[in-house]
């Protein structure tokens, strides 16, 4: 293979982002090197099997793939504005909105979503770790490489330029060949490894390793929405994780499950496909609506609003959203009675997504508001994802969806449902539970500047394409004719506004850190309910010196009202905890270049980086390590320091 | 794990080898065999029914009494529930009233599923 197969030449866009790749790369490498801070990596966060760091981690990354998705947005909607410019050809607008799609989907909604239940679940439940540490660790690590394989596909090999949903015959290796479709495929792979195990890995942590006297419908309703989503992750991954083996095998081994030669089905894939994208879109929305309900009962001040039909409708919902995944694909041409079927249940999941609204609306009536950044964004999420819901029910009867199908009626309505849905809520939890990751408070006023910018311009955004969508704007063109041009300018300017509103918010990021009120309370905000309040800030290694016994739904307004707290100094005992550990950095990173090679169809490379998995699985097997104990002195010093005692 | 510390983990041992085992046949039977194809698919579903049953019973705490409620069984179930929705679901998806115009005059024709299974092309 010649050096110019295998990086991708010849694009001005690409080459510069070789150069910003390089410059990033060796700026952190120096800093880490004159820093002397290779140590402090490789021990603090590195072999970390510590949840809150694991979180931490997580939402950087996802910070960094909102980045880069935002990035592709932008260029796209910079191509549609100005068609004439010629900014994108045809092929690279193919792969931009692919790996938009790709990485917003898998690479930031999801991974934001893990990170703040890593952080936030064992707190709300009274745990001191996830029931699996290490197992959590290489979730992450999983993670983390199979999203760095995706993301090095645009400069080395070629981006996959099929779509988010990849859709066989067009993704087979008769129509794409090349490695960029294997990297769609191995990240996904690699990343699902992880996905897969933290969804285990938070059912177990939430079944067994919650406070005593907490019922399962005593639990915070993030962590039973936590808890639901875990269900869907374990049933519905598995689809994905064979769908994606078996086109591996179409395309690097020459079967025929999804070609149009042998006696491949090309719809099949699509079939697969949404038997899982269903189920995932719940996986991302499900977090986000018990965020909400998280924030609109604390700042409301008030007892969450139906608590049991929430949970209820948390679990119907979950239970529909294996029964409707026909509906992604109701021009494929089956019969009318299959697409009637489908277009009820679609309807059905209307229901309890109703009822949730209503009880959040029931939750802020009469209630003393409190208008922080968080509430806000969970304010704006209601009507905005209305809007969503309503157009989604539009999309969901069969007959008129042979005339949205594929327009930017369909792209208006997912990304009414995914933003106000997923980001606001990934905003919403991040500036909420800010104070207790990182100690110290967002600034409220840039924070409000970020959100207003935002909004106003997801709403400039994404209202033109509903009317540019029944104006018959096909989705996934690269260029538009005239007739179109006003509501996409008009679009392109809402776009740059919530890039803009990015750029504040980690404007923010940064003034808070040098600027804000350092935290002394555990409860920043003053207005906590539930358990993850009661740990104080910064939060010791082991969460809770003692665990509370709990009672109410609302734990931590209870121990407000008797004055108790999480540190019980007659009660404590030493506490165990698990050793930090290299194994799931070392073995993802194995499987990282296995998946690398296998991208490149060099099977004996890929070979070997396998065996290399394999081997340290072996090593892991043995591996008898059986942590260590905090004991009572260092408890009580780092309790009585942490609480001013 | 400390007081297994000596144990050699013989019973997943013996699990993980005969499900390795199990697939190698089975692709021996899909690929190498030569047996009529109804042979081979119900050879390969018994093969995967012993399959899931050493999952259960090696590796899944089936036989397990203390501590584990009834969380098996519970998964059993959502497990067969979800398969049966994959199953039954794609072959109702993937071969119920397709009606196709390829030939341009309108001629409709009603495809069941063994038709599915022969060339797409011209689809």
């Amino acid at each position: 293979m010649q050096l110019d197969e295998f990086f991708v030449t010849g694009e001005p866009l690409i080459y510069g982002g070789m150069v910003a790749i390089a410059l990033v790369t060796s700026a952190i490498l120096f800093i880490l090197t004159y820093f002397k801070k290779w140590g402090w990596l490789w021990r603090e966060w590195l072999t970390t099997v510590d949840h809150k760091k694991i979180g931490i981690m997580y939402i950087l990354s996802a910070l960094a793939m909102l980045f880069r998705g935002g990035a592709d947005a932008l260029m796209m909607r910079t191509q549609l504005a100005f068609p004439n410019m010629q900014f994108l050809n045809a092929q690279h607008y193919d792969e931009i909105f692919t790996t938009h799609g790709t990485v917003m989907i898998i690479f930031m909604a999801m991974p934001f979503l893990i990170g703040l239940m890593n952080i936030i679940v064992p707190l709300q439940i009274g745990a001191r770790d996830f029931a699996f540490p290490f197992v959590n660790a290489l979730s992450f690590w999983s993670f983390f490489f199979g999203a760095m394989l995706f993301n090095i596909s645009f400069v080395i090999g070629g981006a996959p330029d099929a779509g988010w949903t990849s859709y066989t015959p067009l993704a087979g290796a008769a129509m794409s060949p090349g490695p960029g479709q294997n990297f769609y495929l191995m990240g996904l792979q690699l990343s699902g490894i992880g996905t897969l195990a933290t969804g285990i890995n938070l059912m177990v942590t939430i079944l067994k390793m919650r406070a005593p006297g907490m019922t399962l419908f005593k639990m915070p309703i993030f962590t039973w929405s936590t808890f639901i989503t875990s269900f869907i992750i374990v049933f519905a991954f598995p689809i994905l994780t064979v769908a994606l083996a078996l086109m591996t095998i179409d395309r690097i081994f020459g079967s025929q499950f999804f070609t149009l030669t042998g006696e491949g089905m090309p719809m099949m894939w699509a079939n697969l496909f949404w038997m899982w994208g269903h189920p995932e879109v719940y996986i991302v929305i499900l977090p986000a609506f018990g965020i909400f309900s998280e924030v609109i009962a604390t700042f409301a001040r008030k007892r969450l609003f139906g608590y049991n039909a929430m949970v209820w409708s948390i679990i119907l919902i979950a239970g529909l959203s294996f029964l409707v995944w026909v509906h992604h694909f109701f021009t494929m041409g089956a019969g009318a009675f299959v697409n009637s079927v489908f277009s009820i249940t679609t309807m059905l999941i209307a229901v309890p997504t109703g009822v949730k609204i209503f009880n959040w609306l029931a939750t802020l009536y009469k209630s003393r508001i409190v208008l922080t950044v968080p509430m806000l964004w969970s304010l704006a999420f209601i009507p905005s994802f209305v809007i969503g819901g309503v157009t989604g029910v539009m999309l969901g009867m069969a007959a008129t969806d042979y005339q949205y199908h594929n327009t930017y009626f369909l792209v208006s309505h997912f990304h009414y449902v995914l933003i106000p849905g997923t980001v606001f809520a990934c905003f919403a939890g991040l500036v909420y539970w800010y104070p207790k990751m990182f100690g110290h408070k967002l600034n409220e006023r840039i924070g409000k500047w970020s959100f207003w910018l935002f909004l106003i311009g997801f709403h400039v955004c994404f209202f033109p394409q509903y009317f540019l969508g029944l104006d018959g704007m096909a989705r996934r063109i690269f260029t538009i004719t005239p007739e179109w041009f006003t509501l996409n300018f008009i679009s392109t300017m809402g776009a740059f506004m919530m890039g803009l509103a990015f750029a504040i918010f980690v404007y923010c990021i940064y003034y808070s850190y040098r600027y804000s009120e350092r935290e002394i309370s555990g409860d920043a905000w003053g207005y906590g309910r539930t358990l993850e309040w009661a740990t104080p800030t910064p939060i010791p290694a082991y969460n809770f010196a003692t665990v509370p016994q709990v009672n109410t739904h609302d734990a931590f307004l209870e121990m407000k009202e008797k004055g108790k707290t999480t540190f019980d100094e007659e009660n404590l005992e030493p506490i165990h905890m698990p050793n930090n550990t290299g194994k799931p950095f070392i073995m993802m990173g194995i499987l990282f270049f296995a998946s690398f090679f296998l991208v490149f169809e060099w099977i004996t490379l890929a070979v070997i980086g396998l065996i290399g998995g394999l081997v340290m699985m072996i090593i892991r097997s043995f591996d008898y390590d059986d942590g260590h104990h905090i004991e009572v002195d260092e408890i009580k010093r780092t309790e009585r320091a942490a609480r001013g005692l | 794990m400390a007081k297994e510390s000596g144990k050699y983990p013989i019973k997943h041992l013996i699990g993980f080898l005969l499900s390795i085992v199990l697939t190698l046949l089975s692709v021996w039977a899909a690929l190498g065999s030569d047996l009529p194809v109804i042979w081979i698919i119900a050879a390969i579903m018994l093969l995967a029914v012993i399959q899931a049953g050493i999952q259960l019973f090696m590796f899944m705490h089936m036989v397990e009494t203390k501590g584990v409620g009834h969380a098996p069984w519970n998964m059993m179930f959502h497990s067969f529930v979800v398969a049966t929705i994959i199953v039954s679901g794609s072959l109702f998806t993937m071969s119920f009233g397709f009606t196709h115009d390829h030939d341009g005059e309108g001629n409709h024709q009603h495809e069941e599923q063994q038709e599915m299974q022969k060339d797409h092309s011209g689809h």
